[in-house]
């Protein structure tokens, strides 16, 4: 155990807790800046989408793990992030504005559904996400002249002043920057007096307000920003596919998001990037297994949703917290070690209390 | 004239495939406060099972019927016993993401062990036509509607004056009450979620002839969804009344604007119904108290 004595009240929202504590994450940044010059090509596209999976990741954590609101319509902003930025960067605008304006575009549409947001509380507004995204994935299918629809969008090879982004490692460099800048504006986002309040909203609509938190306004900023992270990663996305097409992003891909957030952990940022590996690396696995099983079930289309949906059921009902959660016990009981409890952990259970009316 | 009333038997008869698929969303709703979003899921298996019985094993149609509800609902059962009864006193979301991984789970089962080729269930009346002058009415139309209606006048007699239907309804109002009062609300609350899958099975059987049967078609349970929350989430009557007007909206725009506005219809009238009034045709809720 070690025990860090605070010595001011800054010390209780600093982004590190103590000296070791910091210098693990320069050693991970470190080791992830210099992993190009020792990994294979493959890999570093991997990494490169695990990046990607974790910048969304962060913003469906901004709303769902932080704020309390479910989407499960994600894939929309994705989408509209993708296409966004596809369709102005063939128009010509440099690479450095069309993606920041689709992130802020896809913002802005966050911004409606986030106030409509304030009317429909828990699973109406899962639902009500969920209708956006399939009207979305519709219109994009059904717009042709703008998005080409069924036949798909040709993305043009990212470069910035001529100098080309297309290679696996210029990309690998361009999608960590964005994902650190995003990691980092997070995470002080959270410290500040507005991630306070998302926390607050989450746990009590009404104690927040009682507190003075603007409920709308809150909903609202949470709900654009995690759009609009979401639209960034999507833009990013459309480059490491390099061709758009309505099927690439259908209600599957919004449900594999919010597994990311579950699995991961809620309420963490080391969950997204643990989810976020989970997300990329089970088909991997999964490939890899096909050659053991028997032919019958590894032919199947149907293995890698049948992994995944057991896995979430799994997490679920063993260890709600997800892969954060299980390495914080992993790491408690060794901090303690002959003295771990498992009855720390032990979750309270609530009973709902129905608000119909008989 | 003729069109207009084609399209309205199609509309209704779709729309009673919805409100079936949405009755079983809100049955389960209605018992436990858990949203189950593998309903479509179950729609889809008790209409994969009724083609193994009468195509495969080539039983009498009206036999595979009855086994057919018997099997889903058992199936219903099994996963309440196994799964969900472990998830009470989770949070909401919780659970609905235990369902969703479900349908998830049910939707590659399917696919691994009937294929994802579409099938076709026959029935004694999948050719058959009535015409009425220049109107020609599918049989199978007829018959979603027929046994939507006799499925409603059975579950409104099976509430009404059934023991265990009056137990029901007295554990999904009031669970502690029920408890002191002797109700087995656990027992009670499994045999929901049978009755639930048992009717997702009947509106398999009725919806199968009209379409090809795919792994995929649980899909429409996520219309479905949409008909409970026009309806009025909570409200069997709703359930139906949201199932037609969906179905029926969805014909006509298909038919007067394409395919595209056809599909979206629904989630349309499913976004504008809960921004206009959130507690759907036939409110059940009241105002959150702290």
């Amino acid at each position: 155990m070690r025990f860090v004595l605070k010595t001011n009240y800054g010390r209780d929202i600093d982004i590190f807790k103590h000296k070791a504590h910091a210098s693990w994450y320069i050693l991970l940044v470190a080791a992830l800046l210099l992993a190009p010059l020792v990994l294979d090509v493959f890999y570093e596209k991997q990494l490169t989408e695990l990046f990607i999976w974790a910048i969304a990741g962060a913003g469906l954590m901004l709303l769902v793990g932080y704020s309390g609101l479910v989407s499960l319509g994600h894939v929309a902003f994705m989408a509209l992030g993708a296409y966004i930025h596809a369709i102005l960067y063939a128009r010509g605008w440099p690479l450095f504005l069309s993606i920041p304006s689709s992130a802020l575009i896809t913002g802005g549409i966050g911004v409606l559904i986030g106030a409509a947001s304030l009317r429909m509380t828990g699973i109406y507004l899962a639902i009500a996400t969920l209708a956006f995204a399939m009207i979305v994935e519709k219109v994009i299918a059904h717009w042709p002249a703008l998005t080409g629809g069924h036949s798909g969008f040709r993305v043009d090879d990212p470069a910035v002043f001529g100098f080309s982004l297309d290679s696996s490692t210029a990309y690998y460099y361009t999608c960590l920057t964005v994902l650190l800048l995003v990691f980092f504006g997070v995470i002080n986002l959270l410290r500040s007096p507005t991630g306070r309040s998302f926390i607050a909203v989450r746990d009590s609509e009404i104690s927040a307000q009682a507190m003075g938190v603007n409920l709308l306004k809150t909903k609202t900023l949470a709900f654009a920003l995690s759009a609009g992270l979401t639209g960034l990663a999507g833009a990013l996305y459309a480059h490491r596919i390099g061709f758009l097409f309505p099927d690439a992003f259908t209600i599957m891909t919004s449900i594999m998001l919010l597994m990311l957030v579950v699995v991961g952990g809620l309420g963490s940022l080391h969950g997204v990037v643990f989810g976020a590996f989970f997300i990329t690396t089970v088909p991997q696995v999964i490939a890899v297994m096909r050659d053991w099983l028997p032919k019958g079930i590894a032919q199947s289309g149907g293995l890698e949703p049948l992994v995944f949906g057991g896995v979430l059921i799994l997490f679920l009902m063993y260890e709600p917290l997800g892969i954060y959660g299980r390495w914080v016990k992993i790491r408690l009981f060794f901090s303690q070690f002959p003295l771990y409890r498992k009855k720390t952990f032990l979750r309270q259970k609530s009973y709902l209390k129905t608000e119909r009316v008989h | 004239m003729d069109t207009i009333f084609q399209l309205l038997l199609k509309g209704i008869s779709q729309g009673c495939v919805y409100g079936l698929i949405a009755l079983g969303f809100v049955l389960i709703y209605k018992a436990t406060e858990m949203i189950n979003f593998a309903q479509g899921e179950l729609m889809m298996i008790g209409a994969l099972i009724a083609v193994t019985f009468t195509e495969y094993l080539q039983w009498n149609y009206f036999v595979a019927v009855v086994l057919t509800v018997l099997a889903t609902g058992f199936i219903g059962l099994l996963l309440e016993r196994s799964l969900l009864r472990r998830m009470i006193g989770e949070p909401p979301f919780a659970v609905l993401m235990v369902t969703i991984g479900l349908g998830f789970v049910l939707r590659a089962l399917a696919g691994m062990i009937w294929g994802h080729d579409p099938q076709e269930l026959r029935t004694p009346y999948s050719d058959a036509v009535i015409s009425m002058g220049d109107v020609f009415v599918g049989v199978s139309n007829l018959v979603v509607i027929g046994g939507t209606i006799a499925l409603c006048i059975s579950l409104f007699l099976f509430f009404r004056f059934t023991r265990i239907g009056i137990a029901m309804q007295a554990s999904s109002q009031n669970q502690l009450a029920a408890y002191y009062v002797g109700i087995p609300v656990k027992r009670i609350v499994a045999f929901t979620w049978a009755l639930s899958a048992g009717i997702a099975a009947i509106a398999g059987i009725l919806f199968a002839p009209l379409t090809a049967i795919t792994p995929n078609i649980g899909f429409s349970g996520i219309k479905a969804f949409a008909a409970a929350i026009v309806g009025g989430f909570g409200s069997l009557p709703g359930a139906i009344i949201g199932g037609l007007a969906i179905g029926i909206v969805e014909q006509f725009m298909q038919y007067n604007f394409g395919k595209g506005l056809g599909d979206t219809s629904a989630y349309f009238m499913l976004l504008l119904m809960l921004l206009i009034r959130p507690s759907g045709l036939i409110a059940s809720t009241q105002k959150k108290k702290v």
